[in-house]
């Protein structure tokens, strides 16, 4: 598959790495040049500084033949204005980004764009583990959260 | 006129001033501005018209009684947030008329195809009156039809174009483009004929498609070719 990322913070980075290892062709997008470093030496995609907001940026890298576009920048509007331009005039299949208000985040949902709220997801995780009676229950409550996410370690 | 209730996303220079003169024109007017040392300063030019918040969130409109608004003008610096402002304005809260200021000239097109209802570029408000001004650019647009792709075009022809002495019905036109109007030295307009011949000089007013420009520009304006031997 083809992957546009827009945003190589933490979250960029990492899901930048795990489509890598699985293969995929992914091109990695960010206004800042340091943002890079987040990523590893063996990285086997692209990075290009730019603006992903910006039609003549994402047609640039290539949006014409992306699978699938995310946008997890810091700033909701411009993820959300990133991924409706990918899905609405770029055609791309699989548009999804991060969204941290939820309202918002419901809102695009209902009007095609795959998100996902971290500020939700994580308030409810939160909960669960301090709901948990002694800290070793806890401690398996964050360790199911893993095994959900299917991580290895 | 009747009076709207308008909200501005965005307390800015444009936004200071839009809510002026809206105000002045007997609108009841809410500006929303995120930064506090901003809306205080709204607020005390202006009077309690200003909310502190992000125009961006629900529940800042929510607040704002954006149900209740005729139309919501998102003027912030930031094109994401105005994007935003007018769909949650939209999607939400069903306001009719959802208008963004743009910053990028390249994101007008973009916002109309994402539904913002009116787009408002100074960027390319300007161009188009520079354009209108400059002798050596030579086809001019004057007028986007709304919702057509047809635009109204404005051209000089000029010396050296291989149409000159030509009739109108010899040019051989791109797609879904009319000369509407030629106007003549002597500034008479007339509507062509397949008949009427074609001056240097003569001021050609054509409707086209956004797309054609440039065939309609090659058109009316390209020199013979060349013969080679």
């Amino acid at each position: 598959m083809n992957v546009v990322i827009m945003g190589c913070g933490r979250v960029g980075a990492a899901l930048a790495v795990d489509l890598d290892n699985e293969d995929n062709e992914v091109v990695i997008v960010d206004i800042d040049p340091s943002a890079f470093r987040f990523l590893p030496d063996g990285f086997k995609g692209t990075t290009h500084v730019g603006n992903g907001t910006d039609v003549d940026v994402l047609r640039r890298i290539g949006i014409d033949r992306a699978d699938i576009f995310v946008s997890a920048t810091r700033g909701d509007n411009r993820n959300v204005m990133a991924a409706q331009i990918a899905k609405h005039i770029f055609g791309v299949k699989v548009a999804a980004c991060r969204v941290f208000d939820p309202l918002r985040e419901e809102m695009y949902r209902n009007m095609g764009i795959r998100t996902i709220s971290p500020t939700r997801v994580q308030a409810r995780r939160l909960k669960r583990m301090i709901e948990a009676p002694t800290d070793e229950a806890a401690n398996d409550v964050v360790a199911e959260f893993m095994l959900q996410d299917g991580a290895s370690a | 006129m009747n009076t709207m209730y308008i909200i501005v996303v965005g307390g800015g220079k444009v936004g200071f001033h839009l809510a002026k003169e809206l105000i002045e024109a007997n609108h009841e007017v809410l500006v929303i501005e995120i930064d506090p040392a901003k809306a205080k300063e709204i607020a005390d030019e202006l009077g309690e018209i200003v909310m502190e918040g992000d125009g961006c969130e629900a529940t800042v409109l929510d607040k704002a009684g954006t149900g209740r608004a005729d139309m919501i003008l998102a003027v912030t610096g930031d094109d994401g947030a105005n994007l935003v402002a007018c769909q949650v304005a939209k999607q939400r809260f069903n306001v009719a008329r959802t208008v963004a200021r743009i910053n990028d000239p390249k994101n007008e097109e973009i916002f109309r195809r994402l539904e913002v209802d009116i787009t408002v570029s100074a960027t390319s408000a300007i161009m188009a009156h520079i354009e209108q001004e400059l002798p050596t650019h030579h086809l001019i647009p004057l007028l986007k039809l709304k919702g057509t792709g047809l635009e109204i075009v404005e051209v000089r022809i000029p010396e050296d174009a291989r149409v000159v002495g030509q009739p109108v019905k010899s040019i051989l036109l791109p797609y879904q483009s009319m000369i509407s109007l030629v106007v003549g030295e002597d500034g008479q307009p007339k509507v062509p004929s397949g008949d009427t011949i074609l001056h240097a000089g003569d001021e050609v007013v054509a409707v086209t498609m956004h797309e054609s420009e440039e065939q309609l520009r090659d058109a009316l304006m390209a020199p013979p070719p060349v013969r080679s031997f």
